[in-house]
C-alpha cells in the first residue's frame, strides 16, 4: 500500500562538553552552538524515506518554532523527504502542551491526510515525552513509543520496541502515530545533489501562536558535578600497572 | 491532600515515585494495574490501594492505562499522580496527560508546593540541565527521575485497604496492547555489566573492538561505545552509551578514545569511576574522570591485558 507519512522534527542545540547558558537563565546560550535535527527524529526521517520508496507515496516533514526550523526541514529534504512544512510559533520555547497543538493545528491546514505520523520518542533537549502522544489523542489515533522497528502490513504497521530485558510487538491500524528511538535505523548523509535540491525547494510555511500550557519553564540551571580531580595514572603502555593497581582496588579484576 | 501513585511496571523508580508523592503528603493511595501488586504495598507503607481491572487491561496497554486513570482521577479527585520516570511511567502519564488536558511534567528530581502552582524540578536532555519550573492545575502530573525518591525507608502497615475500580473502556482501546512479547539472548547486558569497556572515534574501525571486547571478557564485563561508534557503523546501537542510547551506572566506565561531549557524558555520568583512555589530555572525558591515562587505546590496552594475565598467573602460581 502507499503511504503518506508525515515526520516531526525538533531543531535542537548540538552542545560540545559544557552546555552554555544564558545570563538570565533561561534558555541555553546558543550564539556559538550550531543546531541539528533530534537523533531519535533523524531516524524517523530516514525510515519514512525507506518506508516511501519500499511502498510509494510521500515523505513531508514539519518542524514547529523559530523560522530557523527551516534549516532542519531542509536538512531532511536533503536526506529524501518529499515535502517541507514549517510551524512559526515565534520565538519563545513551547511547553508540550502548546508544542502538540500548533502540530494539530499544522496538520489541519495541510491537504494531505496523513496515514502515518512519526514523531521521535522524547526530544533531545526538552525531554518531556508526550508531544506525540498528545498529537495523537487529539486526532484520535493509536500511539506507541520507543519503537525501533517498523514494518507496514495492509492497512496497518507492526511496530518492536525493547523494554527492559524483553522486545514488545504492537500492531495498530493506520492512520496511526509511532515515537521512534535511535536505534531503529542508521541515517544516512544527505547526498550533495540532495543538498542542493533542498536548498532550492519551496517550504509551506503556517503561522500559529498556541496557547500556553499548564508548564511554566523558570530558569535552567547546571547540575552539579562533585567528581573531585582526575588522577593522571600515567602515559602510554606504561601506564599498565598502575591501571591494574586500580582495577584490583575497584575489585573488578 | 491526596496523591495517587501509578505502579506501571516492574520498574525500581516506582519507589522514587512513592517518596517523592510521602514528601508531600501522608495520604498517598497506589493504583496498581496487577492484583497480585498489592501484596508488597504494606513493606512501602502504603494504606489504600486502587486495583484496576477490566478485560482490555489484560496486558499492557497505555491508551487503555490512560484512559483508566483519567476515569479514576475524576472519581478519587486526587491533588496529584505520580509515576516512575521510566519508558512505561513517562508514556501512560502522558496518555492520562492527553486524556484529561492537564499539563505533565516529565523526569522531575523534586516536588514542592501544594498545588496552584507546584514548584518543581526537572531534568532535561538525560540530565544535562536542571529546569526550575510551575506547573499550575487542578491535578497536577509528575513522573520521578530514576533515584531521585529519597532514601529514607517508611515504616510498614499491617494490611491494605483495595479498592476495586473498574474503568468503562471502548473496546477499541485494545488497538494498541501487546500482541505478542519475546526477551532478548542472555548475556552480559550493558545496561546492568559491572565494568563497561567503551570505545568511540579513538578506536578508528569496527577491527579496532577486538582489544576492548578481550579486556570486557577479562573483567566479566560489557563492551559499550559512543554514537561515533555507532553512526560509521563500527558497533550496534544497542551498545551505544548515552542520552540517545542506553544509560548505564557500573562500577568502573573505561572510556577509550571518547572526547566525551554532553550527550555521552549524560548516559555514562552515574557510573561510580570512570578511566579514561586518550590520545588528547585536554578532552573533556579526560578531565571529568575519576582516572586517566594519556596515550594511544591501542598501545594501553593491550599492555593492561598483559598485566592482568601476568598477575594471574602469578596468583595461581603463589596459589
Amino acid at each position: 500500500m502507499s503511504l503518506d507519512i508525515l515526520v516531526c522534527v525538533k531543531r535542537v542545540p548540538a552542545p560540545g562538553a559544557k552546555v552554555p547558558l544564558t545570563e538570565d537563565g533561561r534558555d541555553i546560550d546558543t550564539r556559538h552552538l550550531g543546531f541539528t535535527i533530534g537523533p531519535h527524529e533523524e531516524c524517523a526521517v530516514e525510515e519514512a524515506v525507506r518506508l516511501v520508496d519500499k511502498h510509494g507515496g510521500s515523505a513531508t516533514v514539519l518542524a514547529a518554532g523559530p523560522p530557523e526550523v527551516a534549516e532542519q526541514v531542509r536538512y531532511a529534504l536533503a536526506m529524501g523527504a518529499n515535502q517541507g512544512v514549517v510551524v512559526d510559533t515565534g520565538e519563545d520555547e513551547l511547553d508540550p502542551q502548546a508544542t502538540a497543538a500548533a502540530i494539530v493545528h499544522a496538520v489541519g491546514e495541510l491537504d494531505t491526510s496523513f496515514d502515518l505520523i512519526m514523531v521521535g520518542n522524547e526530544s533531545a533537549d526538552a525531554g518531556h515525552y508526550q508531544v506525540g502522544v498528545r498529537v495523537a489523542t487529539e486526532l484520535g489515533r493509536p500511539v506507541v513509543g520507543g519503537i525501533k522497528g517498523i514494518d507496514v502490513l495492509d492497512g496497518s504497521v507492526r511496530l518492536r520496541r525493547d523494554v527492559g530485558s524483553a522486545t514488545e510487538v504492537y500492531e495498530l491500524p493506520l492512520p496511526a502515530v509511532v515515537a521512534v528511538k535511535e536505534g531503529l535505523n542508521l541515517p544516512r548523509y544527505p547526498s550533495l545533489p540532495g543538498r542542493l535540491k533542498a536548498k532550492k525547494a519551496q517550504l509551506r510555511t503556517v503561522s500559529y501562536r498556541p496557547e500556553p500550557g499548564g508548564l511554566r519553564k523558570i530558569r535552567l540551571r547546571q547540575p552539579e558535578d562533585n567528581r573531585a580531580e582526575s588522577v593522571l595514572l600515567g602515559h602510554g603502555a606504561a601506564a599498565a600497572p598502575a591501571v591494574v593497581d586500580v582495577l584490583e582496588e575497584l575489585g573488578v579484576c | 491532600m491526596l496523591i495517587l501513585a501509578v505502579k506501571v511496571d516492574e520498574h525500581p523508580a516506582w519507589a522514587d515515585a512513592v517518596g517523592v508523592a510521602r514528601g508531600l503528603t501522608d495520604d498517598v493511595h497506589a493504583v496498581v494495574f496487577d492484583a497480585s501488586a498489592v501484596d508488597e504495598l504494606p513493606k512501602q507503607g502504603i494504606r489504600v490501594a486502587h486495583v484496576v481491572e477490566h478485560e482490555v487491561l489484560g496486558d499492557y496497554a497505555p491508551e487503555a492505562y490512560g484512559e483508566a486513570l483519567a476515569q479514576l482521577v475524576k472519581q478519587v479527585q486526587p491533588s496529584a499522580v505520580v509515576a516512575p520516570g521510566s519508558e512505561k511511567g513517562n508514556e501512560v502519564l502522558a496518555h492520562l496527560a492527553a486524556r484529561a488536558g492537564l499539563p505533565l511534567a516529565a523526569n522531575c528530581t523534586q516536588v514542592g508546593g501544594t498545588g496552584r502552582p507546584w514548584q518543581l524540578t526537572r531534568i532535561r536532555g538525560g540530565g544535562m540541565l536542571l529546569e526550575d519550573a510551575e506547573l499550575d492545575a487542578s491535578c497536577g502530573l509528575f513522573t520521578v527521575q530514576p533515584g531521585a525518591g529519597p532514601s529514607n525507608g517508611t515504616a510498614p502497615v499491617d494490611a491494605v485497604d483495595v479498592h476495586r475500580f473498574t474503568p468503562e473502556l471502548a473496546a477499541e482501546l485494545a488497538r494498541t496492547r501487546v500482541v505478542d512479547r519475546a526477551e532478548r539472548e542472555a548475556g552480559v547486558s550493558l545496561a546492568t555489566a559491572e565494568v563497561v569497556v567503551s570505545g568511540g572515534r579513538g578506536v578508528g574501525s569496527a577491527d579496532g573492538y577486538k582489544t576492548l571486547e578481550e579486556l570486557a571478557e577479562l573483567l566479566g564485563g560489557a563492551v559499550g561505545c559512543s554514537r561515533v561508534a555507532t553512526n560509521n557503523g563500527w558497533r550496534p546501537h544497542s551498545d551505544q552509551v548515552g542520552l540517545t542510547g542506553t544509560k548505564i551506572a557500573p562500577k568502573l566506565y573505561i572510556a577509550c578514545g571518547i572526547s566525551g561531549a554532553t550527550q555521552h557524558w549524560v548516559g555514562c555520568m552515574d557510573a561510580k569511576a570512570i578511566l579514561a583512555v586518550n590520545t588528547d589530555p585536554e578532552a573533556p572525558m579526560m578531565t571529568r574522570s575519576t582516572y586517566s591515562v594519556v596515550g594511544d587505546l591501542h598501545e594501553v590496552l593491550p599492555a593492561v591485558i598483559d598485566e592482568i594475565r601476568a598477575r594471574g598467573r602469578v596468583d595461581q602460581a603463589s596459589g
